[in-house]
């Protein structure tokens, strides 16, 4: 697929995101090429929509997302992890909620 | 004859020709395997030939139960000969290119939405039970083959010209989709199927709509429109289709997989 694999670079990338049910949060699938929003729908639903379940589907195009980068990991994450009082894990959660 | 077996002989030929039309495009989509433009598409593509070959081997089963010769869907899929096959002519038609492959579904798809919303009401449950779940299929290969023939025919000049050229070749296969014949005649009578002709419409509505938001003319009418595929006279395309489609069972009778 060499000459398709041109073509590809023609239509922008897309973030994948599927909710498995209604409530649930939208989880990021996967990414697709796709040259409009209707063909990325399309094209999400048949490749990350045909086997499992699905409520929704959204897609964005992956240059509308901004994102850390490894460099930023130190500055960004690392504080939180020896401030043992920052976690809310002192709290019972009740039997049943589940999602959280 | 009983009349009750007439019914039942009626609905196992015409269970053919809906199965024979499913099993033949869901092959024929299932060649794109492998040389699909793009990777997305190739995945679209044989997510409808699934769920067209899934119809076909419902229909094809209840074909052969109907008939009482103890077939089952592989035998009548893998052991008949090609002037056994039912189906029409539009959806033998060889793949073409990917503007081809895209006319020949949009006006089946087209035609297979109004035909199984309409056979939801049919006097027969398990064809109205299999026509709830074809038209939510139908519904949504209709709107991917209506998406890409807008594409392109409002793309490029090569892909407007493609996209014209395949409707124009197509056309004349389209006149068999609203056929008649006795045995439709009495089915229609015993409430099981309606007259294909009030289909024909809305289609013409929906298919021209589309050519015009497209900016393709819509194709002439033909003096006359090619028909046989319900009586078994096929293109010599499909012969070919079939020896491939059936060598395996062929070459290995009752080999399970």
């Amino acid at each position: 697929m060499s000459e398709s694999a041109a073509r590809d670079a023609d239509w922008p990338l897309w973030e994948v995101f599927v909710q498995e049910e209604g409530g649930a949060a939208h989880v990021h699938a996967g990414s697709i090429h796709a040259p409009d929003r209707e063909m990325a729908l399309q094209n999400a639903r048949d490749v990350y929509a045909r086997r499992g379940r699905a409520a929704s589907l959204w897609v964005v195009e992956s240059s509308a997302i901004t994102a850390t980068t490894p460099a930023d990991r130190a500055p960004f994450f690392e504080p939180a992890f020896d401030k043992i009082y920052r976690h809310p894990q002192f709290y019972k959660v009740p039997r049943g909620v589940r999602g959280l | 004859m009983t009349s009750e077996n007439r019914l039942q002989r009626d609905l196992a030929e015409y269970s053919l020709r809906l199965g024979d039309d499913r099993l033949v495009l869901g092959h024929r989509l299932s060649e794109w395997c492998g040389h699909a433009p793009v990777l997305e598409e190739e995945l679209a593509l044989g997510n409808f030939a699934l769920d067209l070959l899934d119809q076909a081997s419902l229909l094809l089963e209840s074909a052969g139960r109907l008939e009482g010769r103890g077939r089952s869907a592989d035998d009548l899929a893998f052991f008949r000969d090609v002037t056994e096959f039912r189906n029409l002519l539009l959806v033998e038609q060889p793949n073409g290119d990917f503007a081809f492959t895209i006319a020949r579904q949009y006006l089946f798809d087209a035609f297979d939405l109004h035909l199984s919303v309409a056979l939801e009401a049919s006097g027969d449950r398990p064809l109205a039970s299999f026509a709830v779940r074809a038209a939510k299929e139908a519904a949504y290969h209709l709107r991917h083959s209506r998406e890409w023939l807008l594409r392109l025919g409002g793309g490029t000049d090569e892909s407007r010209r493609r996209m014209q050229a395949a409707l124009g070749e197509l056309w004349i296969f389209t006149g068999e989709l609203f056929e008649t014949d006795d045995l439709v005649r009495r089915l229609v009578e015993a409430r099981v199927v309606f007259d294909p002709e009030a289909l024909r419409g809305p289609w013409r509505e929906e298919v021209l709509g589309t050519f015009a938001e497209a900016g393709l003319e819509a194709p002439k009418d033909p003096a006359w429109m090619q028909r046989g595929g319900r009586d078994g006279r096929h293109g010599e395309a499909l012969g070919r289709m079939l020896s491939d489609m059936q060598s395996v069972a062929r070459a290995f009778p009752g080999a399970r997989w």
